[in-house]
């Protein structure tokens, strides 16, 4: 294992350090482990806090900033945030306006984050809570933790957060993360496994002619193995898993998300055959993402993720946005 | 069973864990995403230093803060599972400064209890369920029998032992594993196998 680190074990933290010197509009919490936006809580405006396992990497402290997050929990690689975290978090961005948790679909976020909402309840913040699960790569929920949430927490995180900046509600800013949640799908897929550090081997093994298909974000092993193809064909297989479970049609938010060790211009070609197939099928992509934002380490792959818009929702979309990770319009 | 045998028995799962820390973290590369032993040693190694700074002067208050360092420290769902056990099993205990056999069993079905009712699992799903549950199940027979406790407690870990193996042949049907779906037959389940280690050192600490 070739790794840029100092050591598995302060792995986050100098991660966190990097980001505080990088970036002068985020305050970091070294202690606690939380990356809050400089300026701290508006009076009046909800309160964005998501969190989860490092190793998604600009997911979700590169999304602290104006229009998206006011704060973000990044727990050890692949490892859910500790309620303590998530306390200081919700408390410290507080406007009294009340606190949405943006939570992607996992055993560990889930508890984590429903302790949190309690404790931060105690001491009088109002917490609402929006479970992000588009991946459609999980069936059979009764028999599963049901499925995960991928790709469409940036989504979540993008549109909420425009919501909240124009001072709504908190039962109106979870209301919209809810539909985005509701109207979004992903499916991934794998040429690689990734490495966490700490365990310094790859988390699965996969031969040089196979991917796995129906990944999610922590270097799990999918629901399928198949064999390795042309670009077209795996991206066709992606959208058909999509389609099978909300057929596409309208106007269409699109991210070409790779996971992590993808090169961009592999990217742009599953991009292109991503669009056309969904136009054969009737949708049309009127706003998209090509890159790296909701990644597992170093796996190479990538995952499509779609969200049927709404006038409401590329509006928000549009709005502008100031992170580190992703900015237009201001 | 005092403080002090409380206080073996998490120095014991320590060192368990420990030495156990890269199998753990196999068994979860396996179906899930390969933290289970590195996330257990650092919250063991972060009880150690909270039970060195404050030592309770009780069992249940040294199971107490246990659990809620486990879940201070561990996160993932590891952390607010094993954390709920420790901490439920030490509200069982109150006051008391000696715990008997019984009592210990009632401390494991809590624990067990708590477990259930946090992550909705039962037996069968391939969780650490699979191995907790035997385990309180044989120490409750074994109280009921009237075993000594040595032998209560080998029971109870050789249970825990045979109800982590017995995880293999499972489907997931809960946690990170449940993803895979029939992929996850044939693995141990990773949570079941660290639940055995800490009845193996429940054993362990008994014949100190």
């Amino acid at each position: 294992m070739k790794k840029l680190i100092n050591g598995a074990g302060s792995l986050v933290s100098d991660a966190l350090r990097g980001m505080a010197a990088a970036h002068p509009s985020l305050r970091v919490d070294l202690e606690n482990a939380v990356v809050f936006r400089a300026e701290g809580p508006r009076p009046g405006k909800v309160g964005l806090v998501s969190g989860g396992g490092s190793g998604h990497e600009p997911l979700h402290a590169g999304f602290v900033g104006h229009g998206m997050l006011d704060a973000a929990c990044p727990g050890e690689v692949f490892t859910s945030p500790v309620p303590d975290q998530l306390v200081e978090a919700t408390k410290g961005v507080d406007g009294g306006a009340g606190v949405l948790h943006i939570v992607k679909n996992y055993t560990g976020d889930v508890l984590n984050f429903e302790m949190a909402a309690e404790l931060s309840g105690d001491e009088g913040v109002e917490v609402a809570t929006v479970l992000v699960n588009d991946d459609v790569a999980v069936r059979d929920s009764l028999y599963t933790a049901g499925r995960r949430g991928t790709g469409a927490t940036l989504f979540v995180e993008k549109i909420a957060g425009a919501l909240a900046e124009t001072g709504a509600p908190l039962a109106e800013v979870a209301r919209v993360a809810r539909e985005v949640n509701e109207r979004s799908r992903s499916f991934g897929v794998a040429l690689t496994p990734c490495t966490v550090p700490a365990a310094g081997k790859p988390t699965f093994e996969l031969g040089e002619t196979e991917i796995e298909l129906g990944i999610g974000i922590h270097g799990e092993p999918g629901r399928a193995r198949a064999a390795m193809g042309e670009a077209r064909e795996i991206a066709r297989i992606a959208v058909d898993a999509i389609a099978d479970d909300l057929p596409p049609s309208g106007e269409t938010l699109v991210m070409l998300n790779g996971m992590g060790g993808t090169p961009l211009i592999e990217l742009y070609v599953v991009f292109a055959e991503v669009e056309a197939y969904l136009r054969e099928k009737g949708a049309t992509v009127v706003r998209s993402l090509v890159g790296n934002y909701v990644t597992s380490l170093d796996m190479q792959g990538f995952m499509v993720t779609t969200c049927a818009l709404t006038g409401e929702l590329t509006r928000l979309w549009d709005a502008p946005v100031e992170t580190p990770a992703l900015r237009w319009g201001r | 069973m005092n403080t002090e045998f409380f206080a073996a028995w998490i120095e014991e799962i320590t060192s368990a864990v420990r030495a156990g820390r890269d199998h753990l973290t196999e068994l979860d590369a396996a179906i899930g995403d390969a933290d289970h032993g590195t996330n257990l040693d650092r919250g063991f190694t972060a009880v150690g230093e909270a039970l060195a700074a404050a030592p309770p002067g009780t069992p249940g208050a040294l199971l107490v803060l246990t659990g809620t360092t486990l879940i201070r420290k561990v996160g993932g769902a590891s952390g607010p599972l094993y954390g709920t056990a420790f901490r439920e099993m030490g509200k069982a205990f109150g006051e008391a400064t000696e715990i008997s056999p019984a009592e210990l069993s009632a401390g494991v079905d809590a624990a067990l209890a708590g477990v259930r009712r946090l992550g909705s699992a039962a037996e069968g799903d391939k969780t650490m369920v699979d191995a907790l549950a035997p385990a309180a199940a044989a120490l409750s027979r074994a109280v009921r029998d009237g075993l000594k406790p040595e032998e209560a407690l080998e029971a109870a870990a050789t249970a825990a032992a045979e109800g982590a193996r017995a995880t293999v042949p499972l489907q997931a049907r809960k946690g990170r594993a449940s993803y895979l779906g029939p992929r996850s037959v044939g693995h141990e389940d990773p949570g079941a196998a660290s639940t055995a280690l800490v009845f193996g050192a429940l054993r362990a600490a008994a014949s100190r």
